[in-house]
């Protein structure tokens, strides 16, 4: 049964509701403005805020460097790659605490709950160390590596909460049916397991795409994703504000949409399954 | 259940439990080893076994203490800030709101921003003690703009890390929310319960253990922020703006002081562990329900 909610009161909530929402974008909003100006425009006082001279050169500058796009390549690939390992890994190991599970079962997953809170920082003399040994340093590679141990607890909790959520019955019955395990996995399992799946990966990869710790000690050149070539935006002052907001608006814009989409796992897979 | 089944799954599981725990065991042991040694890599091949000497040096540096201190501040601070808003902003998305789902997108959309972009957007485009935003619409009402960066650094930082995190306390809070029974609230309106009682004897206790999940979940994270430091202040000025997370990078990666640096690093793990205690019994708790 619905509410019965007073006309003033819709008109109020929505009025602060959306000041409240624009004013948290804003800085978003600003920064895709800002990417949208000349560098001299960006940074003058009094700024402008929509009657500037648009132009999209900041964008073609950027582009034009061929390091955007072998930054932006390496993000891909790292958060790809980290993304699909982790899968291949947290799949069959989900399936099993979900379908056989075992008095250690619970241990299991609380150990592996309990992994993802070791600080980076406490472990990072020793990756870097092993890093250097093996030539892994600002390799694509170590990348992938670290981030996919890095993650893989989260993967395996949220493909385990909705693995959980698959009704047991429907397995038996395709049992007393003669179905086969392997008849039963793709006809039965695979499809009812597709939508949590395709949401782990999603979150998954958000996650990678936007890891600033160890792409920031680990990798400064050849392998450095986005996230380290924005950083090296950080050193002179007021220069280059225009080709900063063009580069990150570049760097977030498919993650902001990715996210928008994922917001329902979202809080799902890092509460662990302790908020719905 | 079959013992066939049974075989299979401990035969799925184990990949996952043999990665995690190399990636657990292997790195922490080096950490406590190295904890225990004199290891500058300057003067390689001069390490010797120096027992406890690190942790005294580690604990007693001026600069253990002040990080010590900024950490706590800024912990403290971004979780005041996002569970107190993020409450009132959800409370408010909770209610009759046109257009809700497009405030929804654009309430959550910093938490997809990478650390190292909203960071310097902030620092320039909207705190910049001259061209900055802020600054502008300070001048503007007449007022002095502030140099974030030289006079309040780590509030500049609490500021972007409370901004990052907004929207993940909002969006649980909200999904919250959304779970509390309809009904449960109409019966206490009906029962003539304020706007004021209802939230306090009935939305609030529904909200307490997402809130304490929010608090551990993000307390973790923000122990260990380190990007928004890196490309903003490089921990200072002086050691205005150095945490415990950034203090250890500093010592082992521009000091290469590895003993001392591995000393901070096992006290950074011995703090996430306290709050990981908390956290892993409330999820626990959960998964038996």
């Amino acid at each position: 049964m619905a509410r019965r909610v007073s006309p003033a009161r819709i008109a109020v909530a929505t009025v602060a509701a959306w000041i409240v929402g624009f004013v948290i974008f804003f800085p978003i909003l600003w920064m895709i403005l800002a990417s949208f100006k000349t560098e001299l425009e960006a940074f003058a006082i009094p700024p402008s805020f929509l009657f500037f001279h648009w132009t999209i050169e900041n964008y073609e500058t950027v582009q034009g460097r061929s390091d955007y796009i072998h930054h932006a390549l390496n993000s891909l690939v790292v958060a790809g790659g980290s993304t699909l390992i982790a899968m291949l890994i947290a799949i069959p190991a989900a399936w099993s605490m979900a379908f056989a599970p075992s008095k250690r079962t619970k241990d299991t997953l609380l150990w592996m709950l309990s992994t993802k809170m070791m600080p980076p920082v406490g472990v990072l003399v020793p990756i870097y160390l092993i890093y250097r040994t093996f030539s892994l340093l600002d390799t694509l590679g170590g990348l992938i590596l670290v981030l996919c141990l890095g993650n893989l607890p989260i993967v395996i909790w949220m493909l385990f909460t909705y693995f959980k959520e698959i009704p047991k019955d429907i397995l038996e019955a395709a049992r007393m049916d003669g179905a086969t395990v392997r008849r039963e996995l793709i006809y039965v399992l695979t499809p009812m397991a597709v939508p949590g799946i395709a949401s782990t990966l999603l979150l998954n990869f958000i996650l990678a795409w936007n890891e600033a710790f160890w792409t920031l000690n680990l990798s400064s050149s050849d392998a450095a994703p986005l996230t380290v070539f924005i950083a090296s935006y950080s050193s002179p002052e007021g220069l280059f504000w225009a080709k900063l907001s063009a580069a990150s608006t570049m760097a977030i814009a498919p993650i902001l949409v990715l996210g928008w989409f994922s917001q329902r796992q979202l809080v799902r897979g890092l509460t662990f399954g302790a908020v719905k | 259940m079959t013992a066939e089944t049974r075989a299979l799954g401990r035969l799925l599981l184990s990949p996952a439990v043999g990665l995690l725990f190399v990636w657990m065991i292997v790195p922490l042991a080096m950490t406590i080893y190295f904890s225990t040694l004199r290891y500058n890599l300057l003067n390689p091949g001069m390490e010797q076994f120096i027992g406890l000497e690190n942790y005294i040096y580690f604990l007693s540096d001026p600069a253990f203490l002040a990080s010590l201190q900024n950490t706590l501040v800024l912990v403290g601070s971004v979780l005041l800030i996002t569970v107190v808003l993020g409450t009132l902003i959800a409370l408010l998305l909770d209610q009759v709101v046109i257009g809700r789902s497009i405030v929804r997108l654009m309430v959550i959309a910093p938490f997809f921003v990478m650390p190292t972009v909203s960071a310097l957007v902030w620092k320039n485009l909207l705190m910049h003690p001259v061209s900055g935003l802020l600054s502008y619409i300070a001048t503007s009402l007449g007022l002095t703009p502030i140099d974030w960066f030289a006079d309040m650094p780590l509030l500049a930082i609490i500021l972007i890390v409370a901004w990052q995190w907004l929207p993940f306390a909002t969006l649980i809070l909200l999904t919250a929310l959304q779970s509390l029974d309809e009904e449960q609230r109409e019966a206490a309106e009906m029962d003539g319960a304020g706007a004021f009682s209802t939230f306090f004897y009935v939305t609030l206790p529904h909200l307490a253990r997402p809130i304490t999940v929010v608090i551990l979940i993000e307390t973790i994270f923000l122990l260990t922020v380190f990007a928004e430091i890196f490309v903003t202040t490089g921990g200072g000025p002086g050691l205005a703006t150095t945490n415990i997370a950034f203090l250890i990078y500093a010592q082992a990666l521009i000091q290469y002081d590895v003993g001392s640096a591995s000393a901070g690093g096992m006290v950074a793990v011995v703090i996430a562990n306290i709050v990981a205690f908390f956290l892993v019994r409330i999820v626990g708790r959960n998964l038996e329900a």
